[in-house]
């Protein structure tokens, strides 16, 4: 694949070298030494100890581990940490002030939008950033195309969204 | 697991043309790395050195001239594509054809560049960009070539960058007056990435009645992104109707050397793949006769 025209039949793998990353995750700056093959989730999990964000599927396909990246959805096991140095990151921790849930958060524990919880910080980063950019979007779906879920059959999870976008929870300065 | 890398970063495109030629031996380059990572993981890329430009901000650009066209730095996402006005207002089946790419956080990370170095020949701009007849741009230290993007992949997984090569730039160029494209991709789950698709471009003679040009671009139909040049042939100087259009889709099905995989097995591809040419065709040729 690529460049690889197999000149060599063995490979060799250099020792990893830590580098410096710089993060602000959750309005906390943060500076790691770090070994660049470390993906943002794990960073994010096992460093930082923020375990509200999941590692599910670890391909990519499932969105359970959907982080706020600068403010745009990503999904945190397909990116190096490395690649977000200097960035702002949000996981579902940073979403709630201390008690007081978002909109978005009341909305999906009034809807029941959750049976076994594991995709619920996916959805709520998914779900958070296209409301943001859309506060009243006509396809509610496309905002959680990217994230898997399998349990609730969706219906509660598109309800709850629905309602924030109509405007049923007031906004309290987010 | 991810096997050890030397890491590198760059800033700048000179920076990153100086560290292809240094690693000349054995690197990759990263730079959303939605494809990338997921090989890497699985441990069927191993490089010795991982180049990272997604820092390189000179490399993510979409500008528009009426005289060129459109240029997208290869480090543009696809959101950013999907988005962009210009885009949207020159070139609006690119910009539907992205809405339909992946997730948005995958949207949000990939670039337009990495897709088509990754070579995967069931990648949506592929097709599409052939269709329109885009270039690409590719730079090393020593030179920079153009060459068009129908002769950018070689293989399944494999393209023409040769090694200090780099995917700089893609060119689409204005479509010809009374032209029109379509595109459509049949797949089970909407946005994952076409069991086929097929791309079409229909330009419409000046009489209002022949079909003056056409390219069919399909995808996920063989090794790489594959021009249904003799389907084409019988659409030019033609009128386009029903019966043609049949004829014409089986014409490209014969053409196509898809394989049978997890998917879909090499008859249904081939079923789908003169279907798709049928719709897709008939789109862009109705689009064409509206806007003519």
């Amino acid at each position: 694949m690529g460049t690889s025209k197999g000149r060599r039949l063995t490979w060799r793998y250099p020792p990893m070298k830590k580098k410096l990353l710089h993060l602000t995750v959750n309005k906390e700056y943060h500076e790691l030494y770090i070994s660049p093959k470390k993906l943002l989730v794990e960073i994010l999990r096992d460093e930082l100890g923020l375990t509200g964000t999941k590692r599910a599927c670890n391909t990519g396909a499932c969105g359970a581990c959907t982080v706020l990246l600068d403010g745009a959805a990503v999904k945190s096991c397909s990116i190096l940490a490395m690649q977000a140095d200097g960035a702002k990151v949000t996981t579902v921790e940073g979403l709630a002030d201390g008690a007081e849930l978002t909109p978005l958060q009341q909305s999906f524990l009034d809807h029941g939008a959750f049976q076994c919880g594991f995709c619920t910080s996916g959805m709520l980063m998914s779900a958070t950033a296209f409301l943001r950019e859309d506060p009243a979007p006509k396809d509610i779906k496309e905002g959680i195309q990217g994230n898997i879920c399998r349990c609730t059959g969706y219906n509660s999870i598109l309800r709850a969204i629905k309602a924030v976008a109509e405007g049923k929870y007031k906004e309290e300065g987010r | 697991m991810i096997h050890n890398f030397n890491y590198h970063q760059a800033t700048s495109l000179k920076e990153t043309l100086s560290l292809l030629e240094k690693c000349r031996d054995d690197y990759k380059i990263i730079c959303g790395g939605q494809s990338l990572l997921i090989l890497m993981r699985q441990g069927l890329v191993a490089p010795e050195n991982l180049i990272d430009i997604k820092r390189v901000k000179e490399m993510s650009y979409i500008d528009y001239d009426p005289k060129n066209g459109l240029k997208i730095g290869a480090a543009t996402t696809h959101r950013e594509i999907e988005k962009s006005p210009l885009i949207k207002k020159y070139f609006p089946v690119l910009a539907e054809m992205e809405k339909n790419l992946a997730s948005i956080q995958t949207r949000n990370w990939g670039t337009i560049g990495g897709n088509l170095a990754h070579g995967d020949p069931a990648g949506d701009p592929g097709p599409i960009l052939i269709a329109s007849n885009a270039t690409v741009k590719l730079a090393s230290l020593e030179r920079e070539r153009i060459l068009p993007l129908g002769d950018f992949f070689i293989d399944i997984f494999e393209t023409t960058l040769e090694e200090g090569e780099l995917l700089i730039e893609i060119q689409v160029p204005i479509l010809p007056k009374k032209t029109a494209m379509a595109y459509e991709k049949f797949n089970i789950i909407k946005n994952n990435q076409g069991i086929v698709s097929v791309a079409a471009s229909v330009t419409m003679a000046e009489d209002g009645v022949r079909c003056k040009d056409a390219r069919i671009v399909l995808g996920a139909a063989a090794a790489t992104p594959l021009r249904a040049k003799k389907a084409e042939q019988m659409l030019i100087g033609k009128k386009i109707d029903t019966k043609l259009l049949a004829i014409v889709g089986k014409k490209a099905s014969e053409e196509s050397d898809p394989i049978s995989d997890i998917h879909a097995t090499e008859t249904y591809r081939r079923f789908l793949v003169k279907n798709l040419t049928i719709n897709v065709t008939r789109k862009a040729w109705e689009q064409a006769k509206a806007a003519g």
